[in-house]
């Protein structure tokens, strides 16, 4: 019966011995994909001013969010599962943003870290070039404040997420981007 | 492949083509656009596109008040941050013509230092995992999470700290202030060697950056080139020794000067730095004399009309700032005359008939920040 063990304590499941050495095991789909999806999150790192420092900390020797299952950040949109969006987006890069988003493979979340991405943060007065928000471009899942924050809040962002992956319907789960540009909640 | 067999193949023509490096790619160190013109791997053509983090930080510094003016130039350049906020507040200080006393003086310097040893660490582990080393990143990174600490328990915050305002700072430092310093320090003498050993002496890393990437004397000059990239062609301008502020007149260090100028004299360069950066550290550590931390000023700082500049040195060269006043609380104009951007303007110059890979290594060992750029 060890392999309940072997899995993690949050495999949604049951292992039944089958008798002759193989197992059977009994769950449902959407909690076997639920629990694959959140425990393997590829990150995009997407770090264009101060938040992609400490995203980088977070990453790193002390705080290593390989622990979460995050470890293999990815610099192409292709192969990764969520964006972290760590740092101000300027007009100028907000279609990059937009191109990127698509790019990625579905499903796909995204993580506003930090006041830049959020509202603009410090630049929200008489900045003429900052959009005020990632969420304007693209569909945000979880919004970290902080200016940076610090990388334990940025860990529990992700944790966040991997909740709400977890708690996903998937025979009714709607694609956030479709009627985004209309204005759809 | 051998050379007989390179030369017997057929005598094609290349041709140059254009490619995109940018501005979501992890070696621009930010979000950086390049315009590559290349003919095989050979650059050609190197044409930076500036402004994917442009957030309009002069313009912005027109409606703030001085005191406002300091906490956006530590979004600037983020990896010397304490070193942007002095910049301001120095400034300021020359056009109000106060005084600040010699502790604030003996802790900014501190700070600065502190600052600028971090933002080397991070800088030495992006270099290495530009030329494809991963491990020099976590090696770095667990080094210098002991100065956001530091840093933290002073200033309250890790990364933007808006410690420094104009007549002095915020608050007093941590009573563990010295402590930890000195155990930092400690601890970091040990580890800068095993630096050199993880990195600097690594073949790979060797035949990556030696003689590769030459950059002139006469040209660093003729671009404006500041900083330790400067600095590793021979050019003598260290702001710290050349105009010293702050508490620099009163320490001893060195100002290390490179002969060659190629991309391993530039990485050098940082390395031998962040030892006169302990050495500074040593020197005022145990002397911090005591004073007010805040000269006397108005809420509102109003200055005369008339202009006032002042320069620093950053971990990656000389930092400007220009102010026009016309005599109301807020400036007319503000200028940064940041060293990310005529250092940029060398890349084109220096990576010329060198790979692509080169290029990676050239761009690494200017140690760019894209914020600070943009601005």
């Amino acid at each position: 019966m060890g392999m309940k063990e072997d899995l993690g304590p949050d495999f949604p499941g049951k292992v039944i011995p089958a008798g002759n050495g193989g197992n059977i095991v009994v769950t449902s789909l959407d909690a076997i994909i639920n629990w694959g999806r959140s425990n393997s999150l590829w990150p995009l790192y997407f770090g264009t001013s101060c938040c992609a420092i400490e995203m980088m900390q977070t990453g790193a020797a002390k705080h290593d969010w390989a622990r979460f299952g995050m470890e293999v950040a990815r610099p192409t949109p292709r192969q990764a599962d969520v964006i972290v969006i760590a740092g101000t987006i300027v007009n100028k890069m907000a279609p990059v943003l937009r191109r990127l988003y698509d790019q990625m493979a579905e499903p796909k979340y995204v993580v506003a870290m930090g006041a830049c991405a959020i509202s603009g943060g410090p630049f929200f007065y008489n900045s003429y070039s900052v959009v005020k928000g990632a969420d304007h471009v693209i569909p945000v899942d979880v919004y970290i404040p902080g200016c940076p924050p610090r990388p334990e809040a940025l860990l529990e962002g992700m944790i966040m997420l991997q909740k709400k992956i977890r708690a996903t319907n998937n025979s009714t789960k709607v694609n956030p981007i479709d009627g985004f540009d209309e204005g759809k909640p | 492949m051998r050379q007989e067999e390179l030369t017997i193949r057929p005598q094609g023509k290349t041709e140059e083509y254009f490619i995109n490096m940018g501005p979501q790619h992890p070696a621009t160190h930010g979000v950086l656009r390049l315009l590559l013109t290349l003919d095989g791997e050979i650059v050609k053509k190197v044409d930076p596109d500036l402004g994917y983090i442009h957030r309009s930080i002069e313009k912005m510094t027109e409606h703030d008040t001085y005191r406002q003016i300091v906490h956006l130039t530590d979004r600037m350049d983020y990896l010397s941050a304490h070193i942007n906020n002095e910049a301001v507040c120095l400034a300021v200080e020359k056009g109000l013509e106060i005084e600040v006393s010699d502790r604030v003086k003996v802790v900014r310097t501190i700070m600065a230092e502190l600052t600028r040893l971090s933002s080397h660490m991070l800088w030495w582990g992006v270099t290495g995992m530009d030329t494809g080393a991963l491990t020099t990143f976590m090696y770095a990174f667990r080094d210098r999470e002991m100065i956001n600490d530091i840093f933290e328990e002073t200033c309250g915050a890790r990364l933007t700290m808006n410690y420094f305002v104009p007549g002095g700072m915020m608050w007093d430092i941590h009573p563990n202030f010295q402590k930890r310093v000195k155990e930092f320090i400690a601890h970091f003498k040990t580890k800068l060697p095993e630096y050199d050993l993880l990195l600097s002496d690594n073949v790979i890393f060797r035949k990556r950056t030696e003689g590769i990437g030459f950059l002139t004397k006469e040209d660093a000059i003729s671009f404006g080139v500041t900083g330790p990239g400067a600095r590793a062609s021979g050019v003598s301008c260290d702001i710290r020794k050349k105009q010293p502020y702050s508490a620099y007149d009163r320490v001893q260090f060195k100002e290390i000067l490179g002969t060659v100028g190629d991309t391993f004299d530039r990485y050098r360069m940082r390395i031998l730095e962040m030892w006169e950066s302990m050495h500074i550290i040593e020197q005022l550590i145990d002397n911090i004399p005591e004073g007010e931390i805040q000269a006397k000023t108005n809420a509102v700082i109003k200055l005369p009309k008339g202009e006032f500049y002042q320069r620093v040195e950053t971990a990656r060269g000389e930092l400007g700032v220009h102010i026009i006043s016309d005599g109301k609380k807020s400036p007319y104009r503000m200028h940064f005359r940041s060293p990310g951007f005529a250092n940029l303007s060398v890349i084109d110059h220096v990576a010329r008939g060198w790979k692509v890979g080169d290029l990676v290594a050239i761009m690494a060992t200017f140690d760019f920040v894209i914020p600070d750029i943009d601005r």
